[in-house]
């Protein structure tokens, strides 16, 4: 259990997937002008990240690891270079699928993420998040616990750059240097200021 | 300038893809700490740019558009596979390194944006170039970035030491500041200033106009 807390918050502020790998730098950099779409966007990211890198870790297990089609009479096979298409496979799928549910059932929260969810699908942070699952060796409740940890920190990174944007807009800023280069800037001191976190251990 | 050299050239400078396109910004970050890893990195990209979009390029007439996002992600990923199991091959240290960034091709939203605004309106030779191109563009800032970090990272370029260190009996006492994560930051924040002191309009325009200040003469 401790472990799986320290996961957690490692997850979110240690190994923050946009300020310390710079996952999903493009929605990142593009949806962050105004808070209320960075929040909807931050949201959708969770909710694909929670269901997208446990189904992923169930699927490298039981189908892609070497030996892990055994059970299936395969004791040889590995289909472990099939990883790429597979993830990304059920990453689009999940978003499809996710897409039509909300449709549905939620036509309130649909309307809110409106355009965000298929964007979510070429973001590199969900991909990302099930490749490091493979490299780490996570179990099944971790890469539950990873999955949630990892959303909740991108969707605060984002938040808080663009709540950092709208005051930004009213700055006089070199004119070479205005909106995306100023950017770049801003998230390299909040980059620099998640940095402080990296001697948290629980 | 010919029609195949525009298609090449243009996306070094004039519209590239990271500091005017914001394309692929990710790996153009985290790839950045030495020029071998950059290097390798680059090439990849070009490589997986300029095949996806010739062979995208190839079958557009036959995509189905509703589908043709699977259809451009099945073909990227098929020859980010190739390229990941070629690195395993034959540069496994290089390979380890990269970790993760090698799949995240795949999501590199300059491999999909210029598949989805180039290939699918042009003939396949013309899309291999723009690939090639898009795949230079970025090598550009890729390379720029990791020649600096390197350098006053670690004093070296290429793994081949140029400055000697501190604690090897030099001089040169290594920024560590350069090998963190912020440091990509600064530096593309200010390779894209540089681009748009040269290129005056990319320059974005401000929402709000500071008026400009005017001194009141003292009664």
């Amino acid at each position: 259990m401790e472990q799986l807390i320290s996961l957690f918050i490692r997850a979110i502020f240690v190994e923050n997937m946009a300020l310390a790998f710079f996952l999903g730098m493009c929605t990142f950099l593009a949806i962050s002008k105004r808070v209320s779409a960075a929040l909807g966007l931050g949201i959708a990211v969770v909710v694909v990240l929670t269901i997208t890198v446990p189904v992923n870790n169930l699927i490298f297990n039981f189908i892609l690891r070497d030996g892990a089609l055994a059970w299936a009479g395969f004791p040889d096979a590995n289909l472990s270079f099939l990883g790429y298409l597979s993830y990304i496979g059920v990453i689009a799928a999940m978003v499809q699928i996710l897409e039509m549910v909300l449709d549905k059932y939620f036509p309130a929260l649909y309307n809110a993420l409106g355009v965000f969810l298929p964007l979510i699908t070429v973001n590199c942070a969900i991909l990302g998040a099930s490749l490091f699952m493979v490299e780490r060796d996570y179990s099944f409740s971790e890469s539950v616990i990873y999955g949630i940890g990892a959303g909740v920190g991108w969707a605060l990174a984002i938040v808080a750059l663009a709540g950092i944007r709208e005051k930004l807009k009213y700055s006089d800023v070199p004119a070479g240097l205005r909106g995306l280069g100023i950017t770049f800037v801003t998230v390299g001191l909040m980059s620099l200021g998640f940095m402080s976190f990296s001697g948290v251990s629980i | 300038m010919s029609e195949a050299r525009k298609v090449l050239v243009t996306p070094l400078l004039a519209n590239n893809p990271i500091s005017l396109q914001i394309l692929g910004i990710c790996s153009a970050l985290a790839v950045t700490t030495s020029m071998n890893v950059a290097l390798v990195m680059c090439l990849a990209l070009t490589a997986v740019c300029a095949f996806s979009n010739l062979f995208i390029s190839m079958i557009r007439n036959q995509i189905p558009s509703n589908i043709r996002i699977i259809v451009q992600m099945t073909i990227i990923a098929s020859l980010v596979i190739v390229v990941d199991q070629i690195l395993k091959a034959y540069a496994f240290d290089i390979s380890r390194q990269l970790s993760v960034f090698v799949g995240l091709i795949i999501t590199n939203c300059i491999v999909m944006g210029r598949a989805e605004a180039f290939a699918m309106q042009n003939p396949p030779g013309m899309s291999f170039l723009d690939g090639v191109g898009n795949g230079l563009g970025y090598s550009v800032v890729l390379l720029f970035v990791a020649a600096l970090r390197e350098f006053f990272g670690s004093g070296s370029l290429f793994g081949i030491e140029i400055l000697a260190l501190v604690n090897a009996g030099g001089w040169y006492v290594p920024n560590g500041l350069m090998l963190l994560p912020p440091s990509a930051f600064f530096i593309i924040g200010g390779f894209i200033w540089i681009n748009r002191e040269l290129y005056k309009d990319q320059v974005e325009e401000n929402d709000f106009v500071m008026k400009p200040h005017v001194k009141k003469e003292a009664m």
